[in-house]
């Protein structure tokens, strides 16, 4: 039945595709404002669209959620580069090694299950309320996907790739970085969407346990000091974007690298 | 065993002269293939090893082709991983003119059962892959690629992803690939299983081009008898396992080989005198067998031109029993 397409068939499919998101963003504001007008709910304890909407361009405008976004951003990166940067190195070895595995993966699983939230005061307390806290918090909770995904990954490898590449003479780390890593490069991609949205997570919490800017810390200001629950709001809409964003970052990358194997 | 250099001189001088229209090879090397008392054995679950080959045993004269058949686990593909250095023997040696094979070498060029094309490669970079393992750089590589998949007639599809390409095209793209290091020899692991009757055939034409165009010698494992003779110079008969060589059958075809031999005398009564051994060697009967046609008596060569040829159970006129 594949073949059975009308040779306009991708495009219709992509035009009702985007027809089905907009329908649904409709659908969600919809139920949202008339939530807030059915319950008769003050703007403090759940302000409707429209006002978030109008606080979240003046927020952006007069320069509120700026400089916070920008802190945020940048733990978020540079988290997300070495929590991952060093799970791919890890997710190879235990590939590599079930001794490793073995002796790694206690630790590993444990560091994933203990609550970050308990961890990231620690961290705080050790390593201070700068950049530096944050992006531990960030690469701590991006490691444990990741480095899963990878050795999931290189050990799903196709043998037969492997032993083509011996017979022309790879050495092993030939072997490595031109056949296991492009190989398994589709499961690593998918350990790092899931990475990318915990690394946002990871820097509101790292800035949560201290810190004095960064999209985290102006939650408490405008829940607490401001009493701003529209700029709360406001602020929640920009962690998803950036979150959502960031993951479709991951997604184009992995259309570009492995969408034309086909 | 003779020492191999001094019988080594008058083979090539033989192949030359029957072989008028090979082109010169310049400075690369040819390469004979010696098999000595070649044994190995694969650890099992219940723990007695299960062995694969026991004392295997054969010379592939250099630019020559050669055949191997034999039962469904008998160890071919074993035999082939060992003379290519893919894996390593318990006993005994393979030589490449003289220099013994101890690991993935050079002058072997390997084409497996299925294309093992690197998907996110276009069909250039992995005709160059080993060049690129090797250390060359991209023009080389590129270059090198160029010529190798017009040698395989695919000069067009240079930029082709292997998803695009159709199964017989892939294998091309992997024999272009097993030739980029100029290998002396080929070998070659069941390489048409994978494709229907009709490209199989035109395959096998194609390989023999080739081969004629690259002055490589050949080692090829296959099941299909027709395919062995149409191919080689000669077709070694492996025995059920512990795998070793039963037969050595000479192939008196003329060359070029053409697909109308296939259907000659001169062929089937070939492919009889293999299936003999074959029949000795295998639990089940061969296919062509179980269609209705008579086993093969055990022949033990080709004196009777009648001997060993395939007849139908149904038409006996000559009462083979009494016959001969």
């Amino acid at each position: 039945m594949s073949h059975g397409h009308a040779p306009g068939g991708k495009a219709a499919r992509r035009r009702f595709d985007s027809t089905a998101v907009i329908l649904g963003g409709v659908v969600f504001v919809a139920a949202w404002q008339a939530l807030v007008w059915l319950g008769g709910y003050e703007p403090y304890l759940l302000p409707g669209p429209l006002v978030v909407a109008r606080r979240f361009l003046d927020a952006w405008l007069d320069g509120t959620i700026a400089p916070h976004a920008a802190a945020t951003l940048t733990e978020i990166l540079i988290g997300f580069a070495f929590g991952a940067g060093a799970a791919l190195l890890v997710g190879m070895l235990l590939a590599r090694s079930h001794f490793a595995e073995r002796v790694l993966s206690p630790y590993l699983v444990a560091a994933q299950a203990t609550p970050i939230l308990a961890i990231a005061p620690l961290i705080a307390l050790w390593f201070g309320t700068g950049l530096l806290s944050k992006v531990l918090i960030a690469a701590l909770i991006v490691f444990f996907p990741v480095a899963i995904a990878t050795m999931v990954g290189i050990r799903s490898v196709d043998r037969r790739l492997v032993e083509m590449a011996r017979a022309f003479r790879a050495t092993r780390w030939q072997l490595v970085r031109q056949v296991e890593v492009p190989a398994a490069l589709p499961a690593i991609l998918g350990g790092m969407r899931v990475g990318v949205t915990l690394a946002v997570i990871g820097a509101i919490i790292g800035e949560w346990a201290g810190g004095e800017r960064g999209l985290g810390v102006l939650i408490n200001l405008a829940r607490g000091s401001l009493f701003d629950t529209p700029l709360l709001f406001a602020t929640l809409a920009t962690i998803a974007l950036i979150g959502i964003v960031l993951y479709l970052v991951v997604v184009a990358v992995e259309r570009r690298m492995v969408g034309a194997r086909g | 065993m003779p020492s191999p250099t001094p019988d080594r001189a008058p083979v090539r001088q033989r192949a030359n002269a029957s072989r008028p229209a090979r082109p010169e090879t310049g400075d690369r090397p040819l390469a004979s293939i010696d098999v000595a008392d070649l044994a190995r054995s694969f650890p099992t679950a219940s723990g007695t090893p299960l062995v694969a080959l026991d004392g295997v045993a054969f010379d592939v004269p250099e630019r020559q082709v050669v055949a191997i058949v034999g039962p469904n686990g008998c160890g071919k593909s074993t035999l082939l991983r060992l003379v290519g250095g893919l894996l390593r023997a318990d006993r005994g040696t393979v030589r490449l003119d003289g220099t013994p094979v101890s690991g993935p070498d050079p002058r072997i060029g390997f084409v497996f059962q299925e294309p093992r094309l690197l998907p996110w490669l276009d069909a250039a970079a992995n005709v160059g892959f080993p060049l690129e393992l090797a250390g060359r750089t991209v023009p080389q590589r590129l270059d090198r690629a160029g010529h190798l998949l017009e040698l395989v007639g695919l000069a067009d599809f240079a930029g082709a992803r292997p998803h695009q390409l159709s199964g017989g095209m892939r294998q091309r793209v992997a024999i272009a690939r097993a030739l980029a290091l100029e290998p002396s020899v080929l070998l070659l692991d069941e390489p048409f299983s994978a494709l229907d009757a009709l490209t199989r055939e035109r395959f096998g034409v194609e390989l023999l081009r080739i081969w004629g165009e690259t002055a490589t010698t050949i080692l090829i494992v296959t099941h299909s008898v027709r395919e062995a003779i149409f191919l080689a110079d000669r077709v070694l008969v492996l025995s059920a396992r512990p795998g070793r060589v039963v037969a050595d059958v000479p192939v008196m075809l003329p060359r070029p080989r053409r697909l109308s031999m296939v259907d000659t005398v001169a062929v089937s009564r070939i492919a009889a005198v293999i299936r003999s051994h074959l029949a000795g060697a295998a639990d089940e009967p061969a296919p062509e067998e179980a269609w209705g046609l008579q086993p093969a008596p055990q022949a033990s060569g080709a004196q009777d031109p009648l001997e060993g040829v395939g007849v139908p159970a149904w038409f006996d006129p000559f009462g083979r029993e009494g016959g001969a």
